[in-house]
């Protein structure tokens, strides 16, 4: 008797194996590396890198096994789902991650550096990417937000003995933590008015529901604004100029690509499939957004003497394009899904030529030591292959076809016009005269690699280290192939949550 | 053979500079002969390939896409791959593939500081794939990623090759074309949406815009992004300002290859795309366009006066020629924007030209400034006759080709299409021939300076200034024999485009109301914008057109 209770008590959920293989596999690489850290000490250093290097690719096995299946995989009750957009996102957080790898690898280990726990550290923030793509209720996304925060607020401390790096993970932390609180405000809102945490639900009882607009409103005002700070987007940027500039270096380059998609993969997944029915309260929050993000990031970079900080600007002012789509997908469903594809290729797009870009930059720091644009001149004619690579992202950022860039905007613009709203048109207005804006910076950039001479007439060329060149190859293989042939990525990218959510 | 030319004879033209690009790439650097020999026979390819297709080109059919391939492209956004060539585009391409051979021929021994053959090579072949791909292609989106694919490798050669001043010209030149195609390229997309076409096929959308009655309205402010994009890359007035610059801190090769290809893209814009595509519009903008084009034209020739730098000088004169060529394609006519089209032949073979011997006078004289020039003809009398020919052609003296592209779109001006105020054009008209008068004045007046008269002082016995070299004559005689033969023999462009141009224009613009009763005009299905049905009040309506105009 008092067993059969206990039964009734507790049914362990069914569990897709399959599903979740991914998450298990990434797990068990991140465990294994701390417990090699635990046994082997300092003994296992040299081989961190290129075991979790290899992890993530292991980790992508069964991602693929699980696209070929490519059966709609829902568990937990509706909260945790794999599906097209979770695959192509994990694929992406995957791809990002052995890329940060790659960087990190020299970075890390010349530095004299904690370097088994950065890897650990790494990976974990990854576990929570991977996750986060398939949540669909509010617990699990704030779950899988913290595990990808906290691992990313000790790495961008990690070089502990500059001052800047601390307050760098200070100020990130700091800001991380008062956002989430003002996420999880919002979240409490919603799950009063709709008496569940399952995305797909919360869509139901808000849509239905006239009484408690207020509530609402405020809910995803919250959750929208929380968001915001995890994908940098103006006014809650503040806090990613210091942040990128006090990190190390392969760190600024997975906050600006990995943990921005992951903002941005619970931002879709929280707007398309829980707040589709509200759009009339976010769309105009996501244009006010959009348009200042592309406009305050654009003219702060135009200051910018820093790269890395010019980087953090231009990586605002990028956000702005990717919200962009969101700010007229709630006219139809059809132009949703749109803007959902459009999202999703800006963000494939991007995490390949920003990283490219920073993988420039990790490159010339190693021999100049300077993150100073004005390190930066002449270096055609010391490095000409890094030069021309660093041209590529650069135009590739700024959308100059044939480079993959021009696909990303074009996207967008197409969306905006596509909707057939004024408010859709001034905003492609808007975007088009920040696209000019934008090239201003990133082409002065080229024109004093290109055209300035070298300071002091130094000739000597830069170190340049295997994986640093595999990262730049595959960074810059991926731009070129996007921008001539799209519909390599757009075969991935036509993706839909309001199929499901909506 | 034949059929081979047929599928891939356009796609071999675009695509070849980029490969030869990617041989050179892969070349050592230090290889400069090679290097050389590789940009010149992949151009000379090209060239050939693009001879074959004109011998294949049915003249008499010119007003069909000939040579035409239509693949899929990126299906996820209904773009298709699709390349063709009509009566419109076959001499622009044509003037496209012999000038880029010419330009490398001419670099040949003088590449520019800081030389780097390998790198100023590959960029004028990636170069001339964007040229060529903007001509054939027949998609909005294929033509914006060529339109745009030029950009970058001009901005280097302006950037890296410049002079004193490049770093400002060529960022004013990159964001300045970015700007009008940024604004572009949402016209484009309002336009697929509005039209709810298929593809971004020209010929579709120009169907579809009719098909659907797309609101007059938006025709007008897509006419008028497209008209941002096209108008800056013309450039017309007041979105000039970066011509001169561009033009002056270009290296030679630059400026010939900027003047003789880059400007038409611009024009060819508004012929193939803007006017087909949105008759409606064009007719309500014509008024506009040509005023500007006027004011450029003006504008462009008292600059030119002022000028002390012949560079400089040539680059307004470009304004002021290119004000013709967008007075003949605002008529909407098909004689006018015949003539624009000759114009922009012309004036590619004669500006650039002249942007060569400007390049040539530079290097003997280490200076462009007029006042410490002189006496060319005296120190290098040859060199002096060739630029003597050009500034002749140049002003349009009849028997050359610049002729042909001057008097013809002024003449236009004077009966303009269906709908587009007659009295308004009559005085452009006006205005345009007087532009012709300053013309011949300033481009007399630097022939004086530069050529007549006695060596100054400063270069009287100086050993550096020789006569016309080897690979001048090369790159020239193609260029100067067909400035005669077009000046003699016009039809040679006329003949090409006169039908693919009339077939651009609906007949709605250029049936003749008055040969025609009320049935038949109802039966065209204009739209109002056009004045055709009572055309006894016509002279009344124009007077109104002329009035709203002028206030």
């Amino acid at each position: 008797m008092e067993i059969g209770f206990l039964v009734l008590a507790f049914e362990r959920p069914a569990i897709d194996w399959h599903a979740i293989a991914p998450e298990i596999v990434l797990l068990s690489v991140g465990g294994l590396i701390t417990l090699l850290d635990i046994v082997f000490l300092e003994r296992i250093r040299p081989y961190t890198a290129a075991l979790s290097g290899l992890g993530l690719l292991a980790t992508a096995i069964p991602l693929l096994t699980l696209a070929i299946d490519g059966v709609d995989r829902v568990m937990f009750g509706g909260a945790y789902v794999i599906d097209d957009f979770a695959l192509v996102m994990k694929a992406l957080f995957l791809l990002a991650g052995y890329v940060v790898v790659l960087l990190s690898t020299n970075y890390v280990a010349e530095g004299d550096y904690w370097e088994n726990e950065y890897y650990g550290l790494l990976l974990a923030s990854l576990m929570g990417m991977v996750m986060m793509a398939s949540s669909r209720d509010l617990i699990s996304v704030f779950v899988a937000l913290e595990l990808l925060s906290i691992p990313a607020y000790l790495m961008v401390a990690w070089r502990k003995r500059d001052p800047r790096s601390n307050e760098a993970g200070l100020k990130y932390y700091l800001m991380g933590v008062f956002a989430s609180a003002v996420m999880l405000y919002g979240m409490s809102l919603l799950f009063g008015v709709s008496g569940t945490t399952i995305l797909a639900e919360i869509g139901d009882a808000i849509g239905n529901d006239s009484g408690s607009v207020a509530a609402v409103t405020l809910g995803i005002v919250f959750v929208i604004a929380g968001f915001g700070f995890k994908v940098s987007a103006a006014p809650f940027h503040t806090w990613a100029p210091d942040v990128y500039e006090g990190a190390p270096t392969p760190v600024t380059a997975f906050l600006s690509v990995a943990s921005k998609a992951a903002g941005f993969v619970a931002l879709l997944a929280l707007l398309f499939v829980g707040f589709y029915s509200r759009a009339d309260v976010w769309e105009p929050l996501v244009w006010v957004l959009a348009a200042g993000s592309m406009t305050i990031g654009n003219l702060v970079a135009l200051r910018q003497t820093n790269i890395v900080r010019l980087m953090a600007y231009s990586g605002v002012a990028q956000t702005g394009f990717m919200i962009a789509p969101l700010a007229v997908a709630g006219h139809s469903v059809a132009t949703g899904d749109q803007a959902l594809s459009a999202t999703v290729t800006y963000l494939m797009i991007y995490a390949a030529m920003n990283l490219g870009a920073f993988a420039v930059i990790i490159t010339l720091a190693r021999r100049t030591g300077s993150a100073e644009i004005s390190s930066y001149s002449g270096a055609f004619h010391y490095a000409p292959g890094l030069t021309l690579a660093m041209t590529v992202f650069l135009f590739s950022l700024a959308g100059i076809p044939p480079l993959g860039g021009w696909f990303a905007k074009f996207e967008v613009f197409r969306v905006l016009a596509t909707a057939g709203e004024p408010w859709g048109y001034a905003l492609a207005v808007v975007a088009a005269v920040n696209s000019v804006v934008a090239l201003y910076y990133y082409a002065a950039i080229a024109r004093r690699m290109w055209a300035d001479e070298a300071p002091d007439g130094d000739l000597s060329p830069v170190p340049v280290t295997p994986s640093l060149v595999s990262a730049l190859a595959l960074c810059g293989i991926v731009t070129l192939v996007f921008g001539v042939a799209p519909q390599a990525v757009a075969r991935f990218t036509d993706v839909s949550l309001l199929a499901l959510g909506g | 053979m034949e059929n081979l030319l047929d599928g891939w004879g356009l796609t071999v033209a675009t695509f070849s500079p980029l490969m030869g690009a990617a041989v050179m790439f892969l070349t050592p650097k230090d290889r400069e002969d090679r290097h050389r020999l590789i940009a010149l026979a992949t151009s000379l390819w090209v060239a050939f390939v693009s001879v074959l297709v004109l011998i294949r080109f049915e003249i008499g059919a010119s007003d069909r896409l000939q040579f035409v391939v239509d693949k899929n492209w990126i299906e996820a956004i209904h773009s298709r791959y699709v390349v063709g060539v009509d009566g419109i585009s076959l001499p622009l391409l044509l003037l496209t593939v012999l000038v880029v051979p010419l330009c490398i021929i001419y670099s040949w021994n003088h590449f520019p500081e800081p030389r780097n053959p390998k790198a100023f090579l590959i960029l004028i072949l990636v170069l001339e794939t964007g040229m060529i791909g903007t001509f054939v292609a027949q998609d909005l989106v294929l033509f914006f990623v060529f339109f745009e694919v030029v950009l970058l490798p001009m901005f280097f050669m302006i950037a890296v090759w410049g002079g004193p001043n490049r770093r400002y010209a060529s960022l004013k030149f990159f964001l300045f074309t970015l700007f009008g195609s940024a604004l572009m390229l949402v016209s484009f997309l309002a336009l697929f949406f509005l039209t709810g076409a298929e593809s971004f096929v020209f010929t579709e959308l120009a169907d579809n815009v009719v098909a659907n009655a797309v609101s007059h309205t938006a025709q007008l402010w897509i006419f008028g992004g497209m008209f941002l994009g096209f108008g800056i890359k013309v450039p017309m007035f007041p979105f000039h300002t970066w011509l001169p610059d561009a033009h002056t801190e270009a290296p030679t090769v630059g400026s010939v290859i900027l003047a003789a290809v880059l400007l038409k893209l611009g024009t060819y814009g508004f012929v193939r795309i803007a006017i087909p595509i949105l008759p409606d519009a064009a007719v309500q903008w014509a008024p506009w366009i040509g005023l500007l084009a006027v004011v450029g034209i003006i504008y462009g020739a008292l600059a030119c006066l002022a000028q002390t730098d012949m560079k400089r000088l040539i680059a307004f004169s470009s304004v002021a020629h290119m004000g013709f060529v967008m007075l003949g394609i605002a008529t909407l006519t098909d004689f006018g924007i015949n003539a624009a089209i000759m114009g922009m032949v012309a004036h590619g073979l004669i500006t650039g030209m002249l942007f060569f011997l400007a390049g040539s006078v530079k290097e003997r004289y280490h200076t462009l400034e007029i006042n410490r020039l002189g006496g060319l003809l005296v120190q290098a009398p040859r060199l002096g006759w060739i630029f003597g020919f050009c500034a002749m052609a140049s002003l349009g003296l009849p028997g050359l080709a610049g002729f042909w592209g001057e008097f013809p779109a002024i003449l236009s001006a004077y009966s303009p299409a269906n709908g587009v105020p007659v009295e308004t054009f009559r005085t452009f008209m006006v205005i345009a021939a007087l532009g012709t008068v300053l013309a011949a004045g300033y481009l007399l007046w630097l022939l004086q300076r530069a050529a007549f008269g006695n060596p100054t002082e400063e270069f009287a016995g100086d050993p550096n200034i020789v006569d016309t070299t080897r690979p001048e004559w090369i790159a020239w005689a193609p260029m100067l024999a067909l400035i005669l033969a077009i000046g003699i023999y016009p039809n040679l462009v006329f003949g090409v485009t006169d039908r693919a141009v009339d077939a651009s224009l609906t007949p709605c613009l250029t049936v003749d109301v008055d040969g025609l009763d009320h049935g038949e005009v109802d039966a065209l299905a204009c739209s109002s914008v056009y004045n055709l049905g009572d055309s006894d009040h016509e002279p009344n309506d124009h007077e109104n057109d002329h009035a709203a105009t002028e206030g």
